[in-house]
């Protein structure tokens, strides 16, 4: 195949790539096994996933899904469809995505939504790209990252924007409340990144961020879980202007937790700087008949038609998980969707006053949570959860693994999945490790 | 037919480029707009931009396409058609009148006088269809 091209080595193919740019080899990655060896591994390591009562969310968040769901995303119909080059043709799937997007900016409050990109990570670095395309007002190429995001997103966003010449630099959260403040004279930056609820599951003042970062001539963009956002202020009413684009994990819509997805990014916008989006959006439109029909829509800024040029170069979305999320969406509703944030809020404030009552541990910063807290323990996290999982309690998420100096605390998540039952069981199973431990 | 005034200058690209004083007038031709067929977007430069002769400064977007406008000459943008962020289609329906892009105050006006003129700029447009 080389041959009839004319090159003459699969290296030669990439030699319009800068020696820089380039990977070199990848030590970290072994070279290849046999599918028997490969079907044999991955039954040894699924057997060691037993069913395990989890607190785990960090990011992945186990809630109830309903039977319909599956089974309506598993028809061939679904299952087989991928979002066509004669996209038109597909009226159900466009339709389908039409319909995710409607629900997303009704979530979020924000005026236009993509068809989805890949998943949370990779959409937060998407809106920093979008929002440094978008910011007329500076031309700055620095983004100010609030340090209580996720720090698998900063990582992932890191990867991804650092050989493009642009600069992020992590606000530092405060000890006490684990939130991010304001500093007087920031400098020039064409964005600001918060997450809602923080990764310590905290409420940072997002309307205040989002006034200050107007104010610096700077695009907000939130970073945002959307169970939450059936109880808390939507990002399309962050402040004086709102948050200018917003994005997030669709996973806890409909989607099972699972070790490296596939989950589904979610990406909002206001309507002024809809072109500098990337993806797919879906229009609703008519046909000449007058018919209601739908139709890809702003497709000449991808790569197909821009080439090195793109707006981007995410040009698909995860069609099969953002069917999930609106059948998802479409059982539970706006009052369903509450209960279920409310439920799981009010699951973790009661496991948090068991806590309390014990004495032994306490919740790590202050201010008000969603569903999920940093807990601190006498001793390092990692020489409890091994013995809480022998009991059967995944006791949720090391948080030294991030921040070193929190390698006491413990990031703990409650759903509407947990019975009062699961809480006890979790609070007796932690004391007498803790016990177990001399505490 | 598409039209090709003649006291006009013209980029390979397919701007064109109209001299007043030092004020260079900026858009595209008659032959371009019938190739991108509907334009339904223009990003114009913001008023106060510095630009070098051959950067892109501007995008039209059409049903079809999204193209880069390169600036014909060296100088600074003092003006843009705002009517297009509402009217695009002006560009399709009077390319070298209402639907103009932008206006750039000139380092040196006489740099248009490089560009090709009508004849040169048909005939390479006749070329590339053929």
């Amino acid at each position: 195949m080389l041959a009839s091209i004319g090159v003459t080595s699969i290296e030669a193919l990439f030699d319009e790539i800068p020696e820089a740019l380039r990977s070199g080899e990848l030590t970290q990655t072994p070279s290849g096994i046999s599918e028997m060896a490969l079907l044999r591994t991955m039954n040894e390591r699924a057997r060691l996933d037993e069913v395990q009562l989890s607190f785990i969310g960090a990011g992945a968040y186990e809630h109830h899904i309903p039977a319909a769901v599956w089974d309506l995303v598993g028809r061939g119909e679904f299952m087989t469809a991928y979002t066509p080059y004669q996209a038109e043709a597909s009226q159900g799937t466009l339709q389908l995505i039409y319909e995710f997007q409607t629900m997303m900016t009704r979530l979020l409050q924000m005026e236009v939504a993509n068809a989805s990109v890949y998943d949370g990570a990779t959409a937060m670095a998407e809106a920093i790209l979008m929002a440094i395309r978008a910011n007329k007002k500076n031309k700055s190429r620095r983004v100010l990252v609030a340090g209580d995001i996720n720090p698998t997103y900063i990582e992932a966003c890191q990867a991804i924007v650092r050989n493009q010449g642009i600069e992020l630099e992590q606000l530092d959260f405060d000890e006490d409340s684990g939130l991010v403040g304001l500093d007087d004279e920031p400098g020039e930056f064409a964005a600001l990144v918060v997450s809602y609820p923080n990764y310590f599951g905290g409420l940072p003042d997002v309307d205040a961020l989002t006034d200050w970062c107007h104010e610096n001539g700077a695009l907000m963009v939130g970073v945002v879980n959307p169970t939450a956002m059936a109880l808390l202020k939507p990002p399309g009413e962050w402040g004086k202007e709102g948050a200018d684009i917003a994005v997030g994990e669709g996973q806890p819509l409909g989607i099972p937790v699972a070790s490296g997805g596939p989950y589904l990014g979610f990406m909002c916008c206001k309507q002024a700087i809809v072109r500098q989006m990337p993806g797919r959006i879906i229009g609703r439109t008519s046909d000449v008949d007058g018919n209601d029909g739908f139709a890809l829509t702003l497709q000449a800024r991808e790569q197909h038609i821009r080439r090195a040029k793109a707006t981007s170069n995410i040009c698909t979305n995860q069609g099969l998980l953002v069917t999930a999320a609106t059948i998802y969406l479409s059982l539970l509703g706006d009052v369903g969707l509450r209960s279920v944030a409310m439920q799981s809020h009010q699951g973790l404030q009661r496991l948090l006053s068991h806590m309390d009552s014990t004495g032994k541990v306490k919740k790590r910063f202050t201010g008000p949570c969603f569903h999920e807290a940093a807990i601190e323990l006498p001793i390092p996290a990692r020489e409890v959860l091994p013995l809480m999982a022998e009991q059967g309690i995944l006791g949720g998420y090391d948080l030294g693994l991030s921040f070193p100096a929190l390698e006491n605390c413990l990031l703990v998540n409650v759903t509407e999945t947990k019975t009062e039952h699961d809480l006890t069981l979790y609070m007796t199973t932690l004391s007498t490790v803790l016990e177990a431990k001399g505490c | 037919m598409a039209e090709f005034p003649t006291e006009l200058r013209y980029l390979k690209s397919h701007e064109w480029a109209k001299r007043d004083g030092d004020v260079v007038v900026v858009g595209i031709s008659d032959h371009a707009q019938d190739e991108l067929g509907d334009v339904v977007y223009v990003e114009l430069p913001e008023v106060g931009a510095e630009c070098q002769a051959g950067d892109e400064i501007a995008v039209v977007e059409s049903v079809k396409a999204a193209s880069d406008i390169y600036a014909p000459v060296t100088g600074t943008v003092v003006e843009v058609n705002v009517k297009l962020e509402e009217s695009p289609e002006l560009v399709n329906e009077a390319p070298y009148a209402d639907g103009w892009f932008f206006k750039i105050k000139a380092s040196d006006p006489a740099e248009v006088e490089s560009l090709l003129n009508a004849e040169q700029y048909q005939a390479l447009c006749e070329a590339e269809e053929h």
